[in-house]
């Protein structure tokens, strides 16, 4: 309720407190509601809808979402048709909204514009896809390392430290080397092979918490199976640090699959994405920055909204927290 | 409660293995026989002989050498019978929590029996052990961690029928769990509640609910009420009595509350440091102890009457609970004793009627694991 000074103070008041028995009214109503059936995913939903930071970030997403599937609803310019005499680094045109020239052009006289709508398919399906790969395989190596200690943790655990000693950045290039012709699927696989070390670590730690938790002994005294215990009573409870971990992630992905375009060794010409721009743009930086950091602030958005949503998520799902 | 037959029992008979009537169960469906076969009210359901539970101590990263054990459990002896409360009580560490762990078979016995029907259940696996899950349940101390927070109640209360299919037919389940509901005293529409949304004593009803799901005949309850606000305690307490009525059912109570465990058991073990040293029931143990720990105990229950307070002894034990990991020889309790002499330090007194009462007929005739047993009284009018 807000307070306020001002001299119309006595009337808001007045006006607070007919809210407030409105508000009052609500409420009752709602806890009579409750009497009907609400699951998980509802009681999230009603959380999430609440919530600024999952509007903020999930407006931000549909949009690059929607600009990866259908790139052509937002521009029909083709991002590879080149003008180098009209407009080789000619700056942007900041009125002309979804207009080829909106963003300017860069070095081979392309659409900056269009070239980032398409680029957008390329890291997000970059994102999650290697998100997906390394949340399904680390969780199962952290759950089975925690769940059942002993030799299966010592193994499983000194596998992820060998893979920990590489660094995500040398692995992908050092096996992305091996590949002559790259694609998206080729760069999620050398991403996902040296990435999911993180998720299972926090995966391990956290069933080992939980599986000593009294309700897994309660179920385990009811006659559960491991299958009941690890997915029904452990895996719920673990879900929330692996979501938070592996959306954060998620952003640092689709940074890294850049990078690697950067570097030369990820996507190449003739695929569009941002790395591959943002690469190609570092030489005229001081000639033309548009050309670096449009492409740069779309893939600043995504991994930004990718972490937002995974907060805003992660405090939906978790009933402690309400 | 067949209090004369159960009194003339703890005073002939000793119990010890031969006298358990084995049944030679060897497949699954003779066990399950075995198990749905009627107990008589009075009649021993549970029985337990020389249970042993030692956690092992291990040195080394590599190669793990045992260079010890803790003793948690070391030769504990009883009998539960059907319809009966049996309350075991101890100070904290002394393996009332384990032996619960250990009837429940959620902890491999080190050796020993507890034999459920006549059965050993202490070697079953897969089917059968399943099968006598279904009988004995456990009700946990802490109703915070108890319940999983990401299920409903009615998840919660419904799952003994998702891993026991048989016990309720699926389109009756939900009916069921409203009917549990209703049976512990909560609203049956706070089905799809969360157990965050209920006070302490509302979840500990929740968790006893989930234990009475699958009908059992056996409630093991460790410390149920331990965590709970006093005025919860009665409630929970009283709740239970009325359950064991309605449905029939044995408890084996574990607590440290003495008082609570007066109130609600038919009889009463005493444990000291991974032993038995006194059963008895709950008059014979209360207003006519015989071993020296149990005094003390009982010396120490705080008694509401100011006058009664003023004439009652109280016995100060000195020194702590010695490490479980390495007891005393012969007695357990000697090293806290001021009756200890150097037999207690070579012979281990066995949990039986002492000699000097034996076949008498007095209160006072009951087991009690100690050299010089005698009477006394401790407490005044409580």
């Amino acid at each position: 309720m807000p307070e306020k000074t001002s001299p119309e103070a006595g009337r808001s008041t007045v006006a607070a407190a007919v809210v407030g028995a409105a508000e009052l009214t609500e409420a009752t109503i709602k806890t009579q509601g409750q009497n009907k059936p609400r699951s998980l995913g509802q009681d999230a939903w009603r959380e999430l809808r609440g919530s600024w930071l999952f509007w903020a970030s999930g407006v931000l997403l549909v949009i690059f979402i929607v600009m990866a599937a259908f790139p052509t609803l937002f521009t029909d310019v083709d991002p590879r048709q080149a003008d180098l005499r009209g407009h080789y680094l000619a700056p942007p045109n900041w009125s002309h909204f979804f207009q080829g020239d909106w963003f300017g052009y860069n070095g081979q006289g392309q659409s900056v514009y269009a070239r980032t709508v398409h680029g957008a398919r390329a890291s997000i399906i970059v994102g999650v896809c290697v998100t997906i790969a390394v949340t399904v395989f680390g969780g199962l190596v952290g759950m089975l390392a925690g769940y059942f200690g002993g030799w299966v943790d010592g193994l499983l655990s000194r596998i992820t430290d060998i893979f920990f000693g590489i660094p995500l950045l040398l692995g992908g290039l050092t096996l992305l080397q091996a590949f002559t012709h790259r694609t998206v699927w080729t760069v999620t696989l050398g991403l996902a092979t040296f990435g999911w070390m993180q998720i299972a670590r926090v995966m391990r730690g956290a069933v080992i918490t939980q599986k000593q938790a009294d309700f897994v002994t309660a179920a385990r005294a009811l006659g559960a199976g491991t299958g009941r215990i690890l997915f029904r009573h452990i895996l719920p409870n673990v879900l929330g640090p692996v979501i938070v971990v592996a959306t954060i992630a998620l952003g640092g992905y689709i940074s890294t699959e850049a990078t690697l375009s950067y570097l030369g060794i990820g996507l190449q010409d003739p695929v569009v994405s941002w790395g591959v721009d943002i690469s190609a743009a570092q030489s005229q930086l001081r000639d033309a920055p548009h050309v670096l950091l449009v492409p740069a602030t779309f893939l600043s958005l995504t991994v930004l909204a990718f972490i937002l949503l995974g907060d805003a998520v992660r405090d939906a799902l978790d009933p402690k927290l309400r | 409660m067949a209090e004369n037959s159960k009194k003339s029992e703890a005073v002939d008979a000793t119990p010890n293995v031969s006298e358990v009537e084995v049944s030679d169960a060897s497949t699954t469906a003779e066990v399950e026989a075995v198990l749905d076969a009627p107990v008589e009210r009075g009649e021993p359901i549970l029985q337990v002989r020389n249970l042993v539970k030692h956690f092992p101590l291990t040195q080394g990263i590599l190669f793990k050498k045992q260079v010890g054990a803790v003793k948690a459990v070391d030769g504990v002896s009883f009998d539960l019978y059907q319809g009966e409360t049996l309350g075991i009580v101890g100070e904290s560490g002394c393996g009332k929590s384990t032996v619960a762990k250990l009837l429940m078979t959620l902890e491999t016995a080190t050796s020993g029996e507890v034999f459920y029907k006549g059965q050993d259940i202490t070697k079953l696996s897969g089917r059968a052990l399943k099968a006598v899950r279904r009988n004995i349940q456990m009700v946990f101390q802490d109703p915070y961690t108890s319940l999983n927070p990401r299920m409903t109640v009615g998840d919660i209360i419904g799952e003994p029928f998702e891993i026991h299919p048989e016990v309720a037919p699926k389109g009756d389940r939900r009916k069921r769990v409203q009917e549990l509901l209703d049976v512990v005293g909560l609203n049956p529409e706070y089905i799809n509640r969360y157990p965050h949304q209920f006070s302490g004593g509302q979840r500990q009803r929740i968790g006893i609910a989930r234990g009475l799901a699958l009908n059992p005949e056996i409630i093991i309850c460790d410390e149920p009420v331990s965590a709970l606000d006093v005025s919860v305690q009665a409630q929970v307490v009283n709740l239970m009595e009325k359950l064991q009525d309605e449905f029939n059912l044995s408890y084996v109570f574990i607590a440290h509350d003495l008082s609570i465990v007066r109130h609600i058991s038919d009889r009463v073990g005493v444990m000291y440091l991974g032993k038995m040293a006194e059963i008895g029931t709950d008059s014979e143990i209360y207003d006519h102890p015989t071993h020296p720990y149990t005094q003390a105990l009982l010396s120490a229950v705080p008694v509401p009457d100011p006058d009664a307070r003023e004439g009652r002894e109280r016995i100060i034990l000195t020194g702590d609970v010695p490490s479980p990991a390495n007891p005393p020889s012969g007695c357990r309790f000697r090293t806290r004793c001021w009756k200890a002499e150097d037999k207690c330090a070579q012979e281990v007194p066995l949990l039986a009627v002492p000699e000097v009462f034996a076949g008498k007929k007095t209160p006072a005739a009951h087991e009690s694991a100690c050299h010089f047993a005698e009477e006394k009284q401790v407490v005044g009018a409580a």
